[in-house]
């Protein structure tokens, strides 16, 4: 049987995604804002809607004191794209040599690295929402500015909602394609 | 006795009480609302948030600006400058912008501006430029409507008085200036009861090219009238501008009167195609005739003044069939072409009627050579040979006319104060409402286009007197709309306006709001003295001249402490305003600097100059309420006595602060 292989190798055709959409975005949205700010996470960079978010999102931030968002200060931003260079390399493998530990190595790990990701940027979130200079202009007792890690939340005078964005849905849609490869592989192999 | 004396003072007291009642009648106001509508409200109605369907370009007249409007609504969008230095935005203040109110004779701070008018493709509004004529010193100005700034102004030598100008073709391959006051040509010191002799009037033909850069393409040299509007042919008279004239008695004193007496004066209609073949045969002069070009750079944010040495002049003599009069009475103002190109209407202000001639009959006319005589080598043609209908006793002194899309005319009546709507080839009137009071110009928009738009018509008044809460001897001059979708034409709305609202123009908001920049890319800045990032900021001396490269953004200016400087420096501040977010300008003042504000937009640099008077250290600050930290953005520059050895210092920050 033939579709494991070719699921497979779809899954690893559907990371390249990675380097050309953004994994995630967070957007805020205030009444001063009316098109929102939407700030862009790629495996790679940092960007947004319109070429000055970052730029943008930093002048907010820095009336509360919140660390300056620089790309260059966030080695994740080296380090993710050889990782995904190389599951989409052993997509390929796996689909090639077609043996069933491959199959689950290649998911468990793919799934264990993206967990790993989603508490890094976790870690990450809450360094920007509390680790705040002490000289900043504005201080707002007990409030939190870590931004969710999925979903919305009120952050002062703005919603602040931090969801996927179409690098992350192919992700999402490359493991479940990765799943089901392996679901089948296994069953074949049981039959 | 005493009955009678009781009844005579009865009847007094009653006298005295109607006398008194009377009187307080008359006196009371009460206001003309031409039977309004009660769904008029709606009409006009454009909810918090919602957009107005229509742009309005209304000419600021003797403010020398350009208002835009939305409509229905009659909202305030913004008043861009172009002929008068503007202390609000900097404009004509800033080193920049200055050199777009150069002209020969040096720097100009003010113009009369008159006539909006949009581009066209094919006769229909494109949303690409606006323009309008400097009638004073003659200039014609583009305006880029994807920023909504003066990007570009053109003097018109030979010329005394721009009025008939800038009324594009129909593929904007030109915009025209015509001389209201014919002036001696070449430009000398005679007497000016040689009028006839010395004096001379120009129309001049701009051509503007796909960039919009305007030059002028040639000039026809004329008989010393008075040119007072003009339109271009479109359609079947795509090719031809026609041109009112009035004090064809070419008089030179007291012209209410003496410019009064022919019951006919002309139409002049130019072939300005048969002109490009005269250019292409070399049929001209080329004469000298300095004049300015100005263009504005979006990239590097300065204007530049360039001299144009000489102009192309056509004559009469020199090329048959370049021109011909249209016999119109009496004193056409305007002249207005029928979306469809035929119909050519000269409303003589001073006439009972309105004439109107076919562009059919007048091509028969040159055709059958129907002259009637020869005024400096341009045929007159015969009257009844070119004339279509005649619209009898609409009203009195008639304007100007627009069109809506059914075939109908409006036309304006000053001393009647009206608008007389009728039929074209019927000549017959069909509704009449007032206007308030003493309308000038109307507009439709896409009215004087091969597309109108009939849904809305607005009056341009040149009298307020009763409309709005006095203001003191000033008012602003009153614009009301009126729907003219139906059949009957209905009053809405009633407006002040800025200046005098000579013309205006309008069309769809789709057509312009997309194309409309939100910010200027930092990137593609190109100013010499731009700072793209605070680590580009410093202060340089060179002799007794410092330029200061300062940014600014969200909520401080860098350098925000500065030393060094002296008095009698010739300083000049380049403010780089580094946002790149719509609709977050920084501005700039510095106390004593005897010039406006700088009030720089994102991604623009704009430079100030400032000659220090007085030792000390004076403050600026930020002037557009930025953020919530914009009272803290401010700074010190520190002043020293001429010649003091004070160290050219400058910082933002503590030292221990990163930049």
């Amino acid at each position: 049987m033939k579709l494991p292989r070719i699921l497979i190798f779809l899954a690893g055709i559907l990371l390249i995604s990675l380097f050309i959409w953004p994994m995630w975005k967070i957007t805020l949205l205030a009444p001063q804002y009316p098109d929102g700010v939407q700030m862009h996470i790629y495996i790679n960079k940092i960007g947004g809607k319109t070429p000055g978010t970052l730029q943008n999102v930093n002048i907010l931030n820095h009336y509360i004191g919140m660390k300056k968002i620089t790309p260059e200060s966030i080695p994740e931003l080296k380090y993710m794209p050889p990782i995904v260079i190389f599951y989409i390399i052993t997509a390929f493998i796996v689909g090639i040599f077609n043996k069933k530990w491959m199959y689950w190595a290649w998911l468990i790990s793919l799934i264990l690295v993206l967990s790993i990701g989603l508490y890094d940027f976790y870690l990450w979130e809450y360094d920007y929402g509390h680790s705040l200079d002490p000289k900043a202009p504005m201080k707002f007792e007990g409030a939190s500015f870590q931004p969710p890690l999925i979903g919305r939340k009120e952050i002062i005078n703005f919603t602040a909602i931090s969801l996927p964005h179409i690098g992350g849905y192919f992700l999402g849609l490359s493991i479940m394609l990765g799943m089901v490869a392996t679901y089948l592989k296994s069953k074949k192999i049981k039959a | 006795m005493k009955k009678q004396l009781y009844y005579f003072t009865a009847a007094l007291a009653i006298i005295f009480t109607i006398a008194i009642f009377a009187n307080s009648c008359n006196t009371s106001r009460t206001a003309n609302t031409g039977a309004l509508d009660n769904d008029a409200a709606s009409a006009v109605y454009v909810a918090p948030g919602e957009y107005d369907e229509y742009y309005g370009f209304f000419s600021g007249g003797f403010s020398g600006q350009v208002s835009v409007y939305g409509l229905p609504s009659g909202r305030l969008l913004k008043v861009i400058p172009v002929f008068s230095q503007d202390a609000e935005k900097g404009y004509g203040y800033n080193e920049e912008t200055k050199p777009m109110l150069n002209t020969t004779f040096g720097f100009i701070p003010w113009d009369d501006a008159h006539h909006p008018e949009l581009s066209q493709t094919n006769g229909e509004t494109d949303g690409r430029w606006l323009f309008i004529n400097g009638n004073n010193t003659p200039r014609i100005a583009r305006l880029d409507l994807t920023t909504f700034e003066t990007a570009e102004i053109i003097e018109i030598p030979n010329s005394g008085g721009n009025h008939s100008s800038p009324f594009t073709t129909e593929n904007t391959e030109y915009v025209v200036a015509g001389t209201r006051f014919s002036v001696p040509y070449p430009q000398k010191d005679v007497a000016i009861d040689s009028y006839k002799e010395n004096f001379k009037g120009m129309l001049s033909f701009i051509k503007v090219n796909d960039e919009g850069h305007m030059e002028i393409a040639f000039q026809v040299l004329l008989p010393a009238f008075d040119y007072d509007l003009a339109h271009s042919g479109k359609g079947k008279s795509h090719g031809w501008t026609f041109f009112t004239t009035y004090n064809t008695e070419e008089k030179h004193t007291l012209l209410e009167v003496n410019a009064s007496q022919n019951d006919k004066d002309f139409i002049a209609a130019i072939n300005w195609k048969k002109a490009e073949e005269y250019i292409a045969q070399g049929k001209y002069k080329e004469i000298p005739a300095e004049h300015y070009s100005n263009r504005y750079d979006e990239k590097s944010h300065i204007a530049t003044s360039t001299l144009q040495k000489t102009v192309k002049v056509l004559t009469p003599e020199d090329c048959p069939g370049l021109v011909y009069f249209l016999p119109t009475p009496k004193s056409p103002h305007g002249v207005d072409v029928d979306p469809s190109g035929e119909y050519i209407i000269g409303n003589g202000k001073l006439s009972a009627d309105l004439t109107v001639h076919s562009f059919t009959k007048m091509l028969a006319a040159i055709e059958n050579k129907d002259f009637e005589t020869t005024i400096a080598s341009v045929p007159v043609l015969k009257y009844d040979k070119v004339v279509s209908g005649v619209v009898t006793k609409p009203g009195l002194g008639p304007l100007h006319t627009e069109f809506d899309n059914d075939g109908n005319a409006y036309t304006t009546f000053f001393i009647s104060s009206e608008i007389v709507k009728w039929k074209l080839g019927t000549w017959e009137v069909l509704d009449r409402i007032p206007a308030y009071y003493s309308v000038g110009h109307l507009m439709i928009p896409g009215g004087d286009s091969k597309k109108p738009d009939g849904k809305y018509m607005v009056a341009l008044n040149k009298i307020t007197k009763d409309r709005y809460l006095p203001t003191g001897p000033e008012m602003n001059h009153s614009a009301q709309l009126y729907d003219i979708s139906g059949d009957k034409m209905k009053l809405l709305l009633d407006f002040p306006t800025i200046g005098e609202p000579h013309y205006a123009q309008g069309i769809l908001a789709s057509k312009i709001t997309s194309k409309s920049k939100k910010f200027y890319p930092l990137e593609e800045n190109e100013h010499p003295h731009r700072a793209l990032g605070e680590k580009d900021t410093k202060v340089v001396r060179d002799g007794s001249e410092v330029h200061i490269y300062m940014t600014s953004i969200r909520s401080h200016f860098a350098p925000d402490n500065i030393e060094g400087i002296k008095v009698g420096d010739k300083v000049f501040i380049h403010l780089t305003n580094l946002e790149q977010d719509f609709d977050v300008p920084h501005g700039f003042a510095i106390q004593g600097a005897r010039t406006a504000e700088l009030l720089v937009m994102p991604g623009q640099t704009e430079t100030m100059y400032w000659e220090p008077q007085r030792e000390g250290v004076v403050p600026f600050y930020c002037t557009d309420f930025c953020s919530a930290l914009h009272q803290e953005m401010q700074g010190y520059i520190r002043v020293s006595p001429a010649g003091s050895s004070t160290e050219l210092k400058w910082s933002m920050g503590e030292p221990d602060e990163e930049l």
